[in-house]
């Protein structure tokens, strides 16, 4: 018994080796480096800030509303997200795939795209409002969407319900269908059997895809600044505020420390909850877990539910989309304006007009962001597994309770400051990593880290022990085991993950403009190049490359698919 | 999937090591911010000329690239730093990161740009925060377009004006700081309640006000704050041809805001001379030209030529409002502070 404890042991510590190592290098060290340099250019008491921070009511406000708009966020996208995760995984229709490779999509679009495309289609001179004053004859634009609450929550909705749809779609298209069926036939109602079966056994995948929505909503930065303008700010906002325009690093740090508290106390109350809710589960092939909507509820129930998903996540990019292959022409009043087809905002990208050092032709732009979001995906596989496994093995260990909740930490970490940090930490050989392309995917890789961990523990725990029992008494050792026996089974949620690392990668933007060199722009930072300067071809050629970088992800999703069922995805 | 991306992996492994010749060029960096933009043939002809390999970081907006180069001081990162402004100047010069370098170029460079008397930060270019509106919509709505800041109290001007955030947007403070300069400090909130009864928008970025909310762009708002160069590139970058802007600029006395960017050689670098050589460059007229196209910014240099698109259709601003560095540094979070009070609450 003590030979196999030990034997554990050295197993656990193999596999937590990698993943420590590189939080420890990238992500510790760079932040402690960060805190203490702002710490230390304080004046006086390093109190100050902590009390300044405590006692503003200005900041109270901005973490009140920052909890405030996150839970709100959460429990709309769920609301959403469930209906949805059920459709995907009970049901098999015609464009399946396509639905859910369009579902991805709006995961990686710049904010400052979604903007656009919101206004376009919600704005106070948007499709909508035009049609509503058209139909009613309104004098003003009926629906204000702009600077609202309600523009925050729909965006965040719109952002991560794909995290719903696919974390607990996946793992409900692999519940054993007879269970509920056995409550059905045991007098159980419909309801009784979702409150009674069908929730408590999805409980790991929701709380989990829940934290992860949280989290993101949590230090929403781009939506809160692009849709909520001016008078909405999360501390993500503020921390930014204070440390690029005002230049006050030791409150910023305060604040980023307040955020990491806040982070730490979610994730360790998730821990507690996963641990109790977890139970092992036959996970059945998805061919005996869907069927055809065949009764005219069930089609009713589909078709609403394709139909508010579709209208919600891909209306407002189908606009966009549609929106750069017109050419607009305008008279000297407005009312002769002009429009038709045309492909000469794509035409324009791949010609170098201005001469420029760093132009970057679509296709190259392509790559980059392709090669990136590759190498971000091995690398989060590379850490996300071992670390998994470690914490699915042994639930009991104090060490996987203790450590688990800080994997979650770089997702609840400030760009801005962690930027900074590794500007401050790494800049000594052999990690002067500082004007290193490097730096883009190693921050890739901690967003995309803690996402990889979330979609594949809950998979691996519901693996029965006696599985592994079983073959450990035939002879083999735990790698046989994962590779024989874990593997197979949790093949799915391996692919969901990698998807979701690729997918951070393709769209992130915030920290990725900071560290990104000019010469090898991502998509999203050749995207906001565009947009940012003034004139009818640039805005055109924006949008053109934000179709590319839609019609580019929704290929990958849709390959991705294909791989799942051509390969290991199923057993 | 996992081929392709192995395939992208490798291609960027080799294009980070290619191998290095015998008769390898000293190399040279840049640190600036991410609208830095220019022209190849202008690099490559210093690049020859000095047998130098130019790098270029950029990090963000000009506050988060200037805090870089702040927290590595000790220990620089590059050689010279472009791009702080004069909003940001005095961060810049009290935290040292520059050394000083007296250019001969600065003979050919007017006084009024030259805002730090060491010359640690040496001024390369200007633009013009102004307000922008829409020429059609006042045709169509016979409307007379205003034409000065207290213009747009008027009650005919109502819900028409949309500007940008100045805690989070540089040309927002730049519009604040004009406001403070044409107003003076002890009547410019009073302006600013006024746009507030008059339902200004306030959103947080140029990109959410010039290309969501301005009626150019399909927005409600035919005001906007923009830059005086907006319409000359209205014409240069239009998707179909126009012989004149859509737009037009306010620039009466005291509207608008002069942004100078400043470079400066940033202390600690072991390439001095180079880092010498690179910034008169910078001030010559090959450099100056350059500028307009690359990045929407104006030569300080006189003798730099301009495009014939900015001859015919750049309004320059005449008397823009004045705040010095040092007043803007002492005072930025007050009057910010005051201006969140006055407008968003």
């Amino acid at each position: 018994m003590k030979l196999i404890g030990q034997r554990g042991n050295a197993v656990a510590a193999l596999l937590w080796l990698l993943p420590l190592t590189f939080l420890a290098v990238f992500y510790f060290y760079p932040l402690a480096n960060i805190l203490s340099v702002s710490f230390s250019r304080l004046d006086g008491s390093w109190v100050a800030p902590f009390l300044q921070a405590f006692t503003s009511p200005s900041i109270l406000h901005v973490l009140g509303f920052t909890f405030w708009q996150a839970g709100l966020s959460t429990l709309l996208t769920l609301a959403l997200g469930i209906p949805g995760a059920y459709l995907l995984a009970r049901y098999q229709f015609r464009g399946k795939s396509l639905l859910q490779a369009l579902m991805g999509i709006p995961f990686v679009m710049p904010t400052l795209v979604v903007g656009v495309a919101f206004n376009a289609l919600l704005g106070s001179s948007g499709w909508v409002n035009l049609a509503l004053m058209d139909w009613f004859d309104l004098v003003a634009p009926p629906i204000r969407f702009s600077n609202t609450l309600t523009a925050i929550l729909v965006a965040h909705v719109f952002y991560n319900t794909t995290i719903v749809l696919r974390m607990v779609g996946d793992y409900w298209s692999h519940l054993d269908p007879r269970l509920e069926q056995a409550a059905r036939v045991l007098g159980a109602n419909q309801w009784q059997t979702m409150r009674q079966v069908t929730i408590p056994l999805l409980l790991p995948a929701i709380s989990a895809a829940s934290l992860l929505v949280f989290l993101f909503d949590f230090t929403s930065f781009g939506v809160i600044l692009v849709l909520g303008g001016p008078r909405f700010a999360t501390l993500e906002v503020e921390i930014y505020y204070q440390t690029v325009s005002l230049f006050n690093l030791p409150l910023a740090a305060v604040l980023s420390l307040i955020q990491l508290a806040c982070t730490l106390g979610m994730t360790v109350l998730y821990s507690r909850l996963s641990t109790r809710l977890t139970r092992p589960l036959s996970i059945r092939p998805q061919q005996y877990t869907q069927r055809r909507p065949i009764t005219w509820r069930s089609k009713l129930f589909a078709s609403m539910l394709v139909g508010i998903l579709v209208i919600l996540l891909t209306f407002p990019l189908a606009a966009l989309a549609l929106r750069s292959f017109t050419h607009v022409s305008t008279g000297r009043d407005q009312t002769t304006a002009q429009s038709g087809f045309t492909l000469d905002y794509y035409r324009e990208l791949t010609i170098n007009r201005r001469q420029s050092l760093f132009y970057a032709p679509p296709a190259a732009s392509i790559g980059i962001s392709m090669g990136y979001a590759g190498l971000t995906a091995l690398m989060a596989m590379a850490l996300g597994l071992p670390s998994a496994w470690a914490l699915a093995r042994d639930q009991s260990s104090s060490f996987n309770r203790l450590i688990d909740p800080i994997l979650m930490l770089p997702l609840g970490t400030s760009a801005v400051t962690l930027g900074l940090g590794f500007i401050v930490a790494l800049d000594q050989p052999p990690l002067d990593l500082r004007a290193s392309w490097l730096l883009v995917p190693l921050a890739h890789t901690l967003v995309a880290f803690p996402f990889v961990v979330r979609s594949l523990t809950p998979a691996l725990r519901s693996i029965r022990p006696r599985l592994h029992q079983a073959g450990a008494v035939l002879g083999a050792s735990p790698a046989q085991v994962f590779l024989k026996i874990d593997l197979p089974l949790v093949g799915r949620a391996v692919l969901v993950a990698s998807t979701f690392a690729f997918t951070i990668s393709l769209g992130e933007f915030g920290a990725t403009t900071l560290i990104a060199r000019p010469e090898f722009p991502t998509l999203p930072v050749a995207i906001y190049r565009f947009l940012s300067l003034p004139g009818g071809l640039n805005y055109g050629q924006a949008l053109a490359l934000s179709t590319v970088l839609m019609a580019i992800t929704a290929a990958g999703m849709i390959a991705i698919e294909r791989f799942r069922i051509a390969e290991v995805g199923e057993f | 999937m996992h081929k392709f991306s192995l395939v992208c992996l490798i291609t960027l492994l080799l294009a980070a090591c290619t191998p290095k010749t015998p008769d390898e060029p000293t190399s040279l960096t840049l640190m600036t911010h991410d609208s830095f933009a220019v022209s190849e043939a202008v690099i490559e002809a210093f690049e020859s000329a000095y047998n130098v390999k130019l790098q270029f970081i950029t990090s963000g907006d000009v506050g988060t690239a200037l805090n870089r180069a702040i927290l590595s001081r000790d220990n620089p990162i590059a050689d010279v730093f472009y791009g702080v402004d004069n909003t940001f100047l005095s961060r810049a010069l009290d935290e040292g990161i520059f050394e000083e370098y007296n250019s001969p170029m600065l003979a050919n460079i007017p006084a009024e740009f030259q805002l730090d008397p060491e010359n640690r930060a040496l001024p390369v270019d200007y633009g013009d925060v102004c307000i922008n509106y829409e020429i059609a919509y006042f045709v169509e709505h016979d409307l007379k377009p205003p034409t000065r800041l207290e213009d747009l109290l008027l009650p005919e001007y109502r819900s028409l004006l949309v500007v940008e955030n100045p805690a989070n947007s540089s040309p927002g403070l730049a519009f604040l700081l004009a406001t403070i300069g044409h107003f003076g400090e002890d009547a410019y909130l009073d302006f600013w309640q006024g746009l507030v009864a008059n339902d200004v928008l306030v959103v947080n970025d140029w990109e959410t006000a010039y290309q969501t909310e301005f009626t150019l762009s399909g927005g409600s708002r035919p005001i906007v704050l923009s830059y005086s160069s907006s319409p000359p590139f209205e014409v240069l970058y239009a998707a179909e041809p126009m012989d004149s802007p859509p737009t037009a600029v306010i620039t009466s006395s005291g509207s608008c805001f002069r942004q100078i960017e400043f470079v400066g050689i940033l202390r600690g670098t072991q390439n001095r001379d180079l880092a010498e050589k690179w910034i008169d460059y910078m001030l010559s007229p090959t450099f100056q030209e350059d500028l307009p196209l690359q990045m929407y910014v104006f030569p300080v240099n006189p003798e730099a030529a301009l495009d014939e698109t900015f001859e015919r259709f750049l309004s320059v601003a005449e008397d823009p409002a004045f705040v010095s560095p040092a007043d803007i540094a002492a005072n930025r979070e007050t009057w910010l502070q005051a201006w969140t009070e006055t407008v968003l609450r």
